[in-house]
């Protein structure tokens, strides 16, 4: 054999050399993963290749921010599947491995070539690379203490630098940044976040959950800085991290800057295959990309808004593991040729100290809104509406708020602007 | 070592040998009982690891917290006096603990 280096194989084993495996599931990610079990679910028969390019069995992202970082779970408690499950269900598990390109034939079979120099034959291919952090652009940010915060090793990084740190500058108020920053705050550290934008999370919720975040942030001790220009991240003068400059001229200690600035999908194996890309690789209500044949799932999929009632035409790429999921299942149901609508309500979680937000719709939209508070038992929640009829939720400790709204959205109903203003009104009984 | 029967709502039963520590929830996912969704991964934030807890081993639980206990109201099949959400029961030493899923979690 011609492989250089053998990554490292777990679950089945792999088909023997030169047998193409059904399907080759590129990313072992939340969709990757999604996918894979969805087509055992649903009675695929093919031998399933799942490879991924981190060195680690796949794993769940979201703790990595919180409960991992905060040591609140260990690294056992983030695993997706035993290694027997996957023996079981005839998927062979590859790590450590990254696929530079790919000959494709018109059938959708192919031969995606590693970085190890393996190769791999398969009658069906799954991109699920999702997409990767977009990078800081400062004097300074390759400075050793400018971390990211994406996959494990991020974490891992991160959890090594804390303990000897007791500064941290957190680079955008989006959700990763805020969750990091609680976490690290609860960890002892001082923490500063620095906002571009003129409000926190601006891509995700309203105005007014944005002053709700940085009214309760500022209350537990964030340093919170709005319309923040970083004009340089300095150093030690050993390649390390000091701290923080600001284009008004301040400065801020810090040994960690922790960058949570948005991410990029990653498109590039989707471009060397001439598939159409566009905010992402464009796929159908089927998740099958501009050759009718490679499936594409999760965070690097742009596919036609799944909402009902979405303007027809109406496109978008969602970061959830909510959309991962039933992205997942669309199309693992598009591999055994049925056609399945996508289900459910897009819904998003981020839990940020003792303030659980829960989003239930896109509010993307909206024209008016209705505000619930209970301000001693810390629930807050703002409705959307557009044209009188409800689309979304932010709701903070307010499970049966998000929950009602998620019901009403499934099932095409409203609930009355009016008679929700009255947060002693449950919501589930306005629901029509 | 602890244990945990699921039964699904047909009546079949799945036992499962689980780690001490931990949850009813983690130990299904992990091995491939697909009666119980979990979306969120545990951080109850979903409602979709939905439990019928047998009777008589209520007592031996510890008591839910209010967040379980208004995440309750959202499940897709209507909670029932002894509902729990399965990320929030850690497995202790020796525990033998029955569960029966409800016919969907979402």
């Amino acid at each position: 054999m011609e492989t250089l280096t053998v990554p490292s194989l777990a679950g089945a084993d792999a088909p023997e050399s030169g047998t193409a495996t059904g399907l080759l599931i590129v990313g072992a990610s939340q969709s990757g993963v999604q996918l894979a079990i969805s087509l055992r679910a649903l009675g695929y028969t093919e031998h399933i290749t799942l490879l991924g390019d981190e060195d680690h069995r796949p794993y769940q992202r979201p703790a990595l921010s919180k409960e991992f970082l905060q040591d609140k779970v260990g690294s056992e408690s983030l695993i997706f599947r035993t290694n027997d499950y996957w023996i079981e269900h005839n998927i062979t598990l590859i790590k450590g491995e990254r696929i530079e390109s790919v000959d494709s034939n018109t059938d959708g079979s192919g031969i995606a070539h590693g970085a190890s120099g393996s190769t791999y034959p398969y009658a069906r291919l799954a991109l699920t690379v999702g997409a990767r952090p977009r990078h800081l652009e400062a004097p300074g940010a390759e400075l050793d203490g400018v971390v990211y915060l994406r996959n494990a090793d991020d974490a891992l990084r991160l959890k090594e630098l804390a303990p000897a740190t007791t500064d941290v500058v957190v680079v955008g108020g989006g959700f990763i940044g805020l969750e990091a920053a609680s976490s690290l705050a609860s960890m002892g550290k001082r923490v500063t976040v620095l906002e571009y934008g003129p409000r926190l999370v601006g891509r995700a919720v309203g105005e007014e959950t944005s002053e709700y975040f940085l009214t309760e942030h500022r209350k537990r001790g964030l340093d919170i800085r709005i319309g923040a220009r970083i004009e340089q991240i300095l150093d030690d003068g050993h390649g390390t991290v000091d701290g923080v400059r600001l284009a008004d001229g301040s400065g801020i200690t810090a040994q960690i800057v922790l960058v949570g600035i948005g991410v990029i999908p990653n498109t590039e194996l989707g471009e060397a295959l001439g598939l159409e890309v566009n905010n992402g690789i464009v796929v159908d209500a089927g998740a099958l990309a501009s050759d009718g044949t490679t499936i594409v799932v999760g965070d690097v999929a742009n596919m036609p808004n799944p909402v009902p009632g979405a303007p027809k035409g109406e496109r978008i790429r969602l970061e959830s593991v909510n959309n991962a999921i039933e992205h997942a299942k669309v199309a693992a149901y598009s591999l055994m040729g049925r056609s399945e609508e996508y289900a459910g309500i897009p819904w998003f979680w981020s839990n940020q100290a003792d303030m659980k937000l829960q989003i239930a719709g896109l509010s993307t939209g909206f024209d008016s809104t209705v505000i619930r508070k209970d301000p001693d038992k810390g629930k807050f929640t703002v409705l959307y509406y557009r044209n009188g009829r409800i689309i979304a939720a932010d709701a903070v400790n307010a499970p049966l708020d998000f929950m009602a709204v998620k019901q009403a959205l499934a099932a095409g109903k409203s609930i009355d602007p009016v008679a929700a203003a009255d947060p002693a009104t449950m919501l589930k009984t306005l629901i029509a | 070592m602890p244990t945990v029967h699921f039964t699904d709502a047909a009546g079949a039963t799945t036992t499962i040998n689980a780690n001490t520590g931990d949850s009813v929830m983690e130990t299904a996912v992990r091995n491939g009982v697909t009666a119980i969704v979990a979306e969120c991964g545990g951080s109850l934030s979903c409602a979709t690891c939905h439990v019928f807890v047998a009777e008589s081993d209520l007592p031996t639980l510890e008591p839910m917290g209010e967040m379980e206990d208004e995440m309750l109201y959202g499940t897709a099949v209507d909670r029932e006096d002894n509902s729990r959400l399965s990320c929030q029961l850690r497995m202790t030493e020796g525990q033998d603990l029955h569960v029966t899923t409800p016919e969907t979690q979402v």
